[in-house]
């Protein structure tokens, strides 16, 4: 068990940026949910669990207590104003591939379109979206029965 | 009750987060800046650059700073803080682990199921069309500037965006990278 909570430590460490899943959740600590019950059963996934989380959780505790008081020197300032505009490339980068392993042709390509006009524009929430989709997914598969 | 809202806004973000990392982004944005205003779009971005940098899965790493900013913006003390912090961690990991175990106990062979098929069919081109809402919520003023606000800024933070954006996606370098070097040339150029 030990070693379980120490492999995860170890994977939540490393693990920078994130996965894809189609399960909704974060995908590092669901498959370390996974192997955890897996292996040990409920106790298994708690232990698994918290190695994959507390790394994250320390880092960001750390860094939420101290960047606000460096965040507004000039130097800091500049060097923010650089990367912002990185990371909004670096979340529309992966749209394309996203697309492809979505299976996303000109029959499907209206639903991410009015899913993003609807979040963007009309303020609509993400939940909401996500939902409607999963009903209209199941509604769709009834009527093709 | 702040802590309360935390709770639920996060657990709800660790349900609905259908597809992990970047889609994830749209879900955290559209709670925790447009519904909430816990955080506004830049502090937002800040923060998924720092997530960017640090190890760790952007949805614990948001969770764990919303968490104790939202309420030491709200005037509560750093401890307090600390508690908002723990309760947003755990609220985010919370569905995932009720529906892990459920999935790992009975479900892992309704995986090819023609029901879950077609649930799918409807909520994975969706979650392309989060991603896509995540960028264009993104491309504010606060995070590019604008011509008539500081030219020069905006005119480097396009130069930045599509460097990072052919980075990524033709020549694939690392992303803490490429946020190294925007940061250096920010520090330089802004």
């Amino acid at each position: 068990m030990l070693e379980l909570f120490i492999t995860f430590f170890k994977i939540g460490c490393f693990t920078v940026g994130g996965g894809y899943a189609m399960i909704p959740g974060i995908f590092a600590v669901n498959l370390s949910i996974f192997i955890g019950y897996k292996l040990f059963r409920t106790p298994g996934a708690v232990v698994c669990t918290l190695g994959t989380a507390l790394p994250s959780f320390i880092i960001i505790l750390l860094i939420a207590l101290f960047f606000q008081r460096f965040r507004d020197y000039a130097i800091v300032n500049s060097m923010f104003r650089g990367i912002r505009p990185a990371v909004v490339a670096l979340i529309a980068a992966p749209v394309f591939r996203m697309a492809q392993t979505a299976h996303i042709r000109w029959s499907n390509a209206w639903i991410p379109a009015v899913s993003a006009i609807a979040i963007w524009l009309l303020g609509v929430s993400p939940v909401y979206v996500i939902l409607l989709a999963g009903i209209g997914g199941y509604t769709y598969g009834q009527l093709l029965k | 009750m702040l802590l309360l809202q935390l709770f639920i806004v996060f657990m709800m973000i660790g349900l609905f987060g259908f597809g992990g990392g970047y889609a994830m982004v749209s879900m955290i944005q559209g709670e925790v800046v447009t519904s909430h205003h816990w955080l506004t779009t830049g502090q937002f971005t800040d923060i998924v650059a720092i997530s960017q940098m640090t190890p760790g899965p952007l949805g614990i790493n948001t969770a764990t700073y919303v968490g104790y900013s939202s309420m030491v913006s709200a005037g509560y003390p750093a401890w307090m803080g600390i508690l908002g912090s723990f309760t947003a961690t755990f609220a985010v990991v919370l569905p995932s682990f009720v529906l892990m175990l459920i999935i790992s106990k009975f479900l892992l062979h309704y995986k090819d199921h023609p029901v879950v098929e077609s649930i799918f069919l409807g909520i994975r081109p969706a979650v392309v069309g989060l991603l896509v809402a995540a960028s264009l919520l993104l491309m504010t003023r606060e995070n590019f500037s604008s011509p008539g606000e500081n030219g020069w800024q905006f005119c480097i933070s396009i130069l930045l965006f599509l460097f990072a954006f052919f980075g990524q996606r033709v020549y694939h370098i690392n992303p803490i990278r490429l946020i190294a070097f925007c940061a250096i040339a920010g520090a330089i150029l802004l």
